[in-house]
């Protein structure tokens, strides 16, 4: 995974609220089984309207989106399409949990900050300034304000490393899962048997 | 101390912990065409094998077509991923149900039917909706791709703790009113967002009453409010269920996992972080009318004036103070994880009453699993349905999703079984009603949204 730790420059606005995964990436396209170039399928349904803001020639690092986006459906396509698209921060009132879960595992940084801070942003945003995030400093910039923000230690560290999650699980946790597996086995043995 | 339902299935499956988080362990993975393929590719680029091969199970349900199974599958992307399926499933050694082999279904139909879905368990799935397995009192929650390869590696995931809501139906549901209005009428008053961070308990009554069917409805429906997983206590309606299904525990261990089962509750003075208290005999049936499954209406109810609402209701074609009711379709589909199972025909057919699908409706009827199927047409509802002018189709997700050649064109407006009305879910441009089985059937009928308790005698 790419390690993220400042991103600036520019940066769409999407005001709506509750963007579904389904916005974001429609089902019809879940038939392809890559993972690269998904920009291309990002906001399909919506891209028709030529006042909708997100074009796949993107060259704006973060996005600043509405309340609850990336709500429903589970898919990765979102994020991988969002991040196809060169867009690394998103920032939000709120977010889909699983949405929210899955940009990290993919080296973006989903941003909760509060409404008057979301509508700021979207304002310079609208007006063609700059935003800078420092992971790091846990600061959002933007002119001489710089807001803070909250994120979990574990998952700042990941993306400022650039951690692959699985391969870290195993190197510090294997004997741990085959400790627990052997104990399960004694209280549950219904959870064991042949066929599982 | 006494602790929730959901701390107890935390506590049983914690591995590790560190920074507020645990890393628990995952009892069960399901997996279906669609969120797979990119978690298998990770793990070959890291060289990994599959943990515990027999913990998992796949099937395909969501781009495969509802008719004609007995042929090769016509859509060349669709047959691209399903094929790419059973190859990833045969290379790392995990059982695949085929679509031909009698077991086949959607995957949350599937899982509990079976019995690789028990209480007690941690259960995860590349779906939103594998909600729905909290039903039996399992921790089930859905995942992205990437997750489904760290499960399938190393049977772990890192986790945050919920917090904890109890969502309580005081009191018995009416004549007519299901647990889909249940679902609809929790999630308008929580909104789509509301549960986000939680995960909610169902009890009450009303809850206790429901079939596992309706259980399973309503927490299916748990993840349109924002949360993850929704669970009901196991009892004795759960243990019914279960008892000899193909990978339920039998004789002596049967005994000991019932004893276990018996022990995951709620403690009476646990404490929640939310409650909510709905009361049950108050329902009415609902449909909803916008573009997120927390606008609907409870039947008799217009569309209330606010401002927010100009965009769904300009893609839905309504206006403020117009009532559903009445409200004519064009297309009606009975199917889905959420309502595609054995009670939901049945249910869907009860009102037919020796009426016949209206002129210009096409209705379809898409059995959760092949195991639905084979129960509903040995009990002749294939007839029924028929013969009232239904499509009686394969199991899959169909119309839910639209990504097979179920899909509705530009404009069409369809009374849904299903869990999402979102824009374009059943189509670019389709209109998605969501309600009950009785509902769907109903409105198929008349050719219009009516009140089922007009209709059921
Ligand atoms: S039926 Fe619909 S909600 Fe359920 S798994 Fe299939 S696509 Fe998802």
């Amino acid at each position: 995974m790419t390690p993220l730790t400042v991103v600036a420059g520019q940066a769409v606005s999407l005001p709506e609220a509750d963007v579904d995964t389904d916005i974001i990436y429609p089902a019809r396209f879940l038939l392809i089984t890559e993972k690269k170039g998904l920009g291309a399928y990002a906001f399909a349904d919506r891209r028709a309207d030529p006042s909708f803001p997100i074009g796949t020639d993107n060259d704006r690092p973060i996005l600043i989106a509405g309340p609850n986006f990336g709500c429903g459906s589970s898919r990765e396509q979102a994020p991988w399409a969002i991040g196809d698209l060169g867009i690394r921060v998103i920032v939000a009132e709120s977010f889909g949990e699983i949405f929210y879960g899955n940009c990290f595992r993919n080296g973006m940084l989903p941003i909760r900050l509060d409404a008057t801070d979301v509508a700021m942003l979207r304002g310079i945003a609208e007006a063609g300034g700059t935003i800078s995030v420092d992971l790091e400093a846990r600061t959002v910039t933007a002119g001489d304000v710089a807001i803070p923000f909250a994120i979990a230690e574990d998952r700042r560290e990941a993306l400022l490393k650039g951690w692959n999650d699985t391969l870290r699980i195993l190197a510090l946790h294997g004997d741990d899962i085959s400790r627990f597996e052997a104990a399960q086995q004694r209280a549950t043995p219904w959870l064991w048997t042949a066929r599982t | 101390m006494a602790r929730t339902l959901y701390e107890k299935l935390w506590d049983a499956h914690v591995v590790a912990e560190a920074d507020g988080k645990a890393l628990l362990y995952i009892d069960r993975h399901l997996l279906h065409e669609v969120s797979t393929p990119q978690s298998f590719e990770a793990l070959r680029e890291d060289g990994l094998s599959v943990r515990r091969r027999a913990a998992q199970l796949a099937v395909a349900d969501h781009s495969v077509p509802t008719h004609d199974r007995d042929q090769p599958i016509a859509d060349r992307q669709a047959a691209a991923q399903v094929a790419l399926l059973e190859r990833n499933c045969a290379e790392f050694g995990i059982e695949y149900l085929t679509l031909t082999g009698g077991d086949q279904g959607i995957v949350h139909v599937i899982g509990p039917e079976q019995g690789f879905t028990l209480p007690g368990m941690t259960l995860v799935c590349g779906d939103s909706h594998t909600s729905t397995h909290g039903a039996f009192g399992a921790l089930a929650f859905g995942i992205g791709a990437s997750e489904c390869g760290t499960v399938m590696a190393t049977q772990t995931l890192w986790q945050a703790p919920a917090r904890t809501m109890r969502v309580t139906f005081d009191g018995k549901l009416a004549p007519g009113v299901t647990a889909k209005d249940m679902a609809l009428a929790f999630i308008r008053e929580t909104g789509a967002s509301g549960g986000t961070g939680f995960a909610v308990e169902y009890a009450g009554e009303a809850v206790r009453a429901l079939s596992m069917e309706g259980r399973m409805t309503l927490c299916n429906m748990t993840i349109e409010a924002g949360a993850r997983s929704g669970i009901v206590a196991p009892d004795k309606t759960t243990f019914a269920y279960l008892e000899g299904r193909p990978r339920a525990p039998r004789g002596a261990q049967w005994e000991a996992a019932i004893a276990y089962w018996r022990t995951l509750a709620s403690d009476p003075d646990a404490a929640f972080d939310h409650e909510v208290v709905i009361a049950a005999d108050g329902i009415a049936p609902h449909a909803t009318f916008g573009t997120s499954p927390d606008q609907s209406l409870p039947m008799g109810a217009v569309i209330p004036a606010d401002d927010r609402l100009a965009k769904p209701l300009r893609y839905m074609d309504l206006r403020a103070g117009d009532a559903l009711l009445g409200l004519p379709i064009d297309h009606a589909f009975i199917g889905s994880c959420t309502n595609g199972r054995i009670e939901d025909l049945r249910a869907a057919a009860a009102v037919i009453g020796g009426g016949h699908v209206a002129e210009g409706v096409r209705a379809l009827v898409v059995p959760g699993s092949m195991r639905v199927k084979a129960a509903a047409e040995a009990e002749g509802l294939d007839h029924l349905f028929t013969a009232a002018g239904f499509e009686w189709r394969e199991p899959g997700c169909s119309l839910c999703v639209a990504m097979n050649d179920d899909r509705l064109p530009p404009g069409a407006r369809c009374a849904s079984t299903s869990n999402r009305n979102f824009e374009g879910r059943q189509g670019v441009g389709a209109r998605t009603h969501l309600m009950s089985p009785a509902m769907v059937a109903a409105a198929a009928i008349a050719g219009r949204i009516v009140d089922v308790r007009q209709v059921a005698a």
